[in-house]
């Protein structure tokens, strides 16, 4: 028998409240498909199941908030057979059949608490009592919740991780030639952003690098060869999330934009996954678009660093045979984790990530 | 296709990317990304909007010509039948 359980989605989310199950007993269901909707301080969030199996029992009742770890259901791994009695065929108590009849409660569609999971007339009447359908947080609600859940992450940061902080301002002429002769020769629904070309390159950077790319948990550092770049997405009635684009450093830029232009657009409609949401290796934050020259960002646990970019703009700069002119410049920052890596490695990052946006044709 | 129904088209376009935006609080003969937060991605998503709304194709090189919300109604108009 397999335990599925709440899975932890972000270190600033210790609990969630179940809105709504997609599954029910006796469903198969494949890794990756979205079993559950969550509520979190943050967002609603599709739950997804890493495993295959078929639905057992479902143990928790929407409208009910629950810790991570909590087993949410027990499912049949493939091949193997029920001991207990059949998924979907329930042990019922007569007196709570009759008065789930009366009621119009599917007892199918209850979870069980007498011996041996019956269900009871207990059962019934909690069920009743929690009919009114599970919803998520009002908007004002979640604002508080989304504020309070960023201040537990960011001052749990602050109290952890001893940050160091370094900057490079980077000529971005030839990004922007090549990203505007891309563009002008694609049709306005493939066009790329220089947000594309500016995570592909940290990818490639951490590649090189691996001491900026994964957690640190238990006194120890625990490096991710995937970059799953956490994106921060400001919401427009406030607040911001990091939700993860997977596999950055593989994918084409492309394929990065698109990810990206989804991403966006599920974090503002409240649709994201949950793996999108709690495993990130790294985040990059852009406030280039508000003005700011640059960012210096904080870590968000338990990763170990965080790349800023500030707006391109143009100002005074030394070309190669130290002459002086104007060229567009992004000032890049990185916030790292002094017990990880050191403030040299942190610079030969930051180099690298510079090379790599002076060849937007190899990003 | 009036500029009046234009007009309507563009604002609904520009709300369903920025839901807080109170119409009658726009002024059309000022840069409207001062007016609105829009990054370059709600842009892009508000042009593709526009794009798949009127069938109008904006190249980038043409970006620099829409600041104001009256640049935009007026290169759309020209182009829309």
């Amino acid at each position: 028998m397999l335990e599925f359980k709440l899975p932890s989605i972000g270190s600033d989310m210790d609990e969630g409240k179940l809105l709504e199950w997609k599954i029910k007993p006796g469903d198969r269901v494949k890794k990756g498909q979205v079993v559950a909707i969550v509520d979190t301080s943050k967002a609603a969030v599709d739950v997804e199941i890493w495993f295959d199996g078929m639905v057992h029992e479902l143990l928790i009742e929407p409208g009910e908030t629950i810790p991570v770890g909590t087993v949410l259901a027990t499912l049949l791994a493939p091949g193997e057979k029920a001991g207990a009695p059949p998924a979907g065929r329930r042990k019922v108590s007569p007196a709570a059949r009759k008065h789930a009849e009366a009621l119009g409660i599917d007892v199918d569609s209850l979870v069980g608490r007498g011996p041996g999971g019956a269900v009871t007339l207990a059962d019934v009447d909690a069920a009743a009592a929690q009919r009114s359908p599970a919803k998520p947080a009002a908007v004002s609600d979640r604002q508080a919740e989304m504020r309070k859940a960023i201040a537990a992450a960011m001052s749990r940061s602050k109290r952890e991780i001893p940050h160091y902080y370094l900057s490079e301002a980077i000529a971005m002429e030839r990004a922007q030639a090549w990203l505007s002769e891309a563009n002008a020769g694609r049709p306005i629904t493939g066009r790329l952003l220089m947000a594309a070309l500016q995570l592909k390159a940290v990818a490639l950077a951490l590649k090189k690098y691996p001491e900026m790319n994964g957690f640190f948990r238990d006194g120890a550092f625990q490096p991710v060869a995937a970059a799953h770049i956490g994106v921060a997405i400001s919401m427009r009635q406030g607040g911001l999330i990091a939700p993860a684009i997977h596999d950055v450093g593989e994918k084409s830029l492309d394929e990065v934009m698109r990810d990206l232009a989804d991403l966006v657009k599920r974090a503002r409609a409240g649709s994201l996954k949950s793996s999108e949401m709690s495993d990130p290796t790294i985040t990059v934050t852009n406030l280039g678009e508000q003005g700011v020259e640059a960012v210096y960002g904080v870590i968000y646990p338990p990763q170990v660093a965080l790349v800023g970019f500030g707006r391109i703009a143009p100002r005074p700069w030394v070309d190669a045979v130290g002459g002086l002119c104007v060229a567009p410049v992004l000032t890049a920052s990185l916030a790292a984790d002094h017990r990880v890596s050191d403030g040299h490695r942190g610079a030969l990052f930051l180099a690298e990530l510079r090379d790599w946006l002076q060849q937007p044709e190899k990003l | 296709m009036t500029q009046d129904e234009l007009r309507k088209v563009v604002l609904a376009t520009l709300l369903l990317i920025a839901p807080e935006v109170e119409v009658d609080e726009l002024r059309v003969d000022k840069p409207l990304r001062n007016q609105v937060d829009l990054d370059s991605m709600d842009w892009l998503n508000f042009l593709l909007g526009l794009h798949e709304k009127l069938v109008v194709d904006i190249p980038e090189a043409d970006y620099a010509k829409l600041v104001t919300l009256n640049d935009v109604l007026g290169y759309l108009g020209a182009r829309v039948r």
